[in-house]
């Protein structure tokens, strides 16, 4: 009897540290992230199986990849237009980024290299329209918008949004911590404000240029509310207003094609936000500091 | 009650000139200057939105609701009027610089460059920003429709309707508590996450980026694929749930759960970027102050509570704001394609999309105008609450 519970004994833990070399150290959080990484990535792992589904196949809810793909891929960019409302989310997305970077540089040069009067006012006047949300006066642009007759044209969607206090601010804080030896330098040398903004400054601000670009491209990307109040136009939709269009069609709801034009509008973003997260991150985060 | 602009102005100048009066003095200055100023900015601001109605308020057969309003808006005109004065002579006085950071070396000569740099961002602000603003003002008080040729003038009628009109009144309450959850949920959920993701296991940063690129997806891509899962008749939720309890649920259709798919959407597609800065957030807070609680015997959750939590408060306090202004306003487009025209029984109608419904399918902009300006003050009014509650506490590093 003895001898046999000391055999126990000795056994016993070797059993017990073979488990807890296979059973990881801190087993709990390992449990609850990969619940989470459940939870954010079934609905988009069901939306890529979907899209290679027929409607057939959806409804018998399988789990693996269907026969429907080539179809919903001619559903969507034959029958729809999907590339159509490409180029249109291309253009409005690079016309916001690309104005709101060079307005925000060329006011940021202004305030910080140039004393003029009322600065403080002018500044103050930027400033507070970071209290006035689009959202909140959307009704009263749409309609100023009308009587531009900009409805249905890219001005509609670019230009109401290519002024940024947010950018503005951002490169005033920039220039500011750039030594003045460098203007005085060269403005010795001869050169005029735009060509020291080009030369001198914006190669030194590659990063807080490519964070404000990171997030501008995702938030003009992901737009939805405006171009679909001022775009009625089925050939003038932005992606996220013309996905919509795509489960329409042989009179009942078809997921597939809804389901790739999804998955393909959606990986652009996807896949900046995921390379870029650095700068994604430090331009929240600047713009946050003040 | 008799309310005559001369009494409300006389009253707006008393107002002004004892604030401005008590500020100059305390800094120092002739207090006698900042009674006569304050007197003219308070008589001013008592006017700053009765005079362009007219101060129809009180004219003769109005309620006691409109007179009401009347006063309130005296009220506020006065406040937004001097608050500034005050604040601006106060920092005058002192002598303090009003923008920080000025450079004063290194400026090039002929200032009169700065204005065509500065032209494009404030002709685009003043176009797009400001002249929309003050056109929301004045249309908060017309009979106005997309297209018509005549605008009706109708004093406050736009707003004093408000306060008498129940579905409002269920609409407020209801984008309050939608917003409530959608913040609550995800900041919580997040913060647990983001904890077990800081932590040293194996593999952590695979789990980071499979945790947070939801941030990219738009609200309107969450609804269309919540839309895949949950719709009622063949969504694979139902289906599941049918298979295995025997249970369907009206996800959409029913005016109780409707609000709570539109909620979990919001969460799913919201996470992502709370982890993300919730992530940034602990990685910032020293190792040793940890350590050191470790040492004093405090175990993990008075650690957390004690020492982690106060240091993220920062981050926190920022998210909220961010989140916030998401469950308000970006919500629009989850609304839009997982229940179009604001659910069963307006159960998802928020107020950001009562506004498009009035202003655009129903083409009543005044009053579409009325309530965006109700929107921007209750956005306004949670955000002051929030500083002064929460922004207090805030510690900035150690």
């Amino acid at each position: 009897m003895t001898v046999v519970s000391r055999e126990s004994a000795r056994v016993t833990p070797a059993i017990w540290q073979k488990v807890r070399r296979w059973w990881p150290k801190r087993w709990y959080a390992h449990l609850i992230l990969i619940l989470a990484c459940f939870m954010s990535g079934i609905p988009l792992f069901y939306a890529l199986i979907v899209s290679t589904q027929t409607n057939a196949e959806v409804f018998r809810y399988q789990f693996t990849p269907g026969s429907g793909l080539h179809e919903n891929w001619h559903v969507v960019f034959y029958e729809r237009h999907l590339h159509t409302y490409m180029i249109n989310s291309v253009i409005m997305t690079l016309g916001i980024t690309l104005g709101k970077t060079i307005f925000s540089l060329l006011s940021g040069l202004a305030f910080v290299y140039f004393r003029f009067p009322g600065k403080w006012l002018v500044f103050g006047f930027v400033l507070i329209t970071l209290m006035m949300p689009t959202e909140v006066l959307i009704i009263a642009l749409f309609r100023f918008i009308n009587k531009l007759h900009w409805q249905n044209t890219y001005w509609a969607l670019i230009v109401p949004f290519t002024a940024s206090a947010t950018g503005t601010f951002l490169f005033r804080q920039h220039f500011s911590s750039i030594p003045a030896e460098l203007s005085e330098a060269a403005q010795l040398d001869g050169a005029n404000p735009l060509q020291f903004l080009f030369r001198v400054l914006v190669p030194m601000s590659w990063n807080t240029i490519g964070a404000l670009a990171v997030v501008q491209t995702i938030y003009a990307w992901n737009m939805y509310l405006w171009p679909n109040l001022v775009m009625s136009d089925p050939d003038m939709q932005t992606v996220q207003t013309g996905i919509g269009a795509l489960r329409l069609g042989g009179g009942a709801l078809r997921f597939g094609p809804l389901m790739l034009g999804t998955v393909i509008v959606s990986l652009p973003p996807v896949i900046i936000f995921i390379l870029l997260q650095k700068q994604f991150m430090s331009g929240f985060t600047l713009t946050r500091d003040k | 009650m008799v309310v005559s602009p001369v009494i409300l102005m006389l009253a707006g100048a008393a107002i002004g000139a004892a604030v401005v009066a008590y500020i100059f003095k305390r800094a120092g200055g002739l207090w006698l200057l900042g009674l006569g100023l304050g007197a003219i900015a308070g008589a001013f601001g008592s006017a700053l939105f009765l005079a362009p109605l007219d101060y129809c308020t009180f004219e003769a057969g109005r309620e006691s609701l409109d007179r009401a309003f009347g006063l309130i808006l005296a009220a506020a005109g006065t406040a937004i009027v001097v608050a500034p004065l005050g604040w601006l002579s106060g920092k005058l006085l002192r002598h303090e610089s009003l923008i920080e950071g000025q450079q004063s070396q290194g400026a090039f000569r002929h200032w009169w460059i700065a204005i065509p740099l500065l032209a494009p961002t404030l002709t685009i602000l003043l176009l797009f920003l400001y002249y929309p603003s003050l056109e929301t003002l004045r249309l908060s008080t017309m009979l106005s429709r997309l297209g018509a040729r005549r605008e009706v003038f109708v004093c406050v009628d736009n707003f004093t309707r408000l306060v008498e009109d129940k579905t409002y009144f269920e609409t407020v309450v209801r984008t309050m508590y939608m917003s409530f959850f959608i913040v609550v949920l995800s900041m919580g959920l997040s913060l647990l996450v983001a904890t077990m993701a800081y932590l040293p296991i194996r593999g952590a940063s695979i789990y980071r980026i499979l945790l947070v690129w939801p941030y990219a997806m738009s609200p309107a891509v969450a609804g269309i694929i919540f839309l895949l899962m949950f719709n009622p008749s063949g969504g694979l939720i139902n289906y599941l749930l049918g298979k295995w309890l025997g249970i369907k649920l009206g996800w959409l259709n029913d005016p109780k759960v409707a609000p709570w798919t539109i909620i979990m959407a919001s969460v799913w597609k919201s996470m992502g970027f709370n982890i993300l800065f919730y992530i940034a957030g602990l990685q910032n807070v020293p190792k040793d102050l940890i350590e050191a609680g470790a040492i004093d015997g405090a175990g993990v959750l008075r650690r957390f509570w004690h020492i982690v939590w106060p240091m993220l408060s920062p981050i926190t306090f920022f998210l909220l704001v961010t989140n916030l202004t998401y469950a308000f306003f970006e919500t629009y487009a989850t609304i839009d394609y997982l229940t179009p025209g604001g659910g069963p029984l307006r159960s998802t109608t928020t107020m950001m999309y009562r506004v498009i419904q009035l202003g655009v399918q129903n083409n009543d902009m005044g009053k579409a105008a009325a309530e965006s300006i109700v929107l921007f003050l209750t956005v306004i009014g949670i955000t002051v609450v929030l500083f002064r509650t929460g922004g207090r506490q805030v510690t900035y590093g150690v």
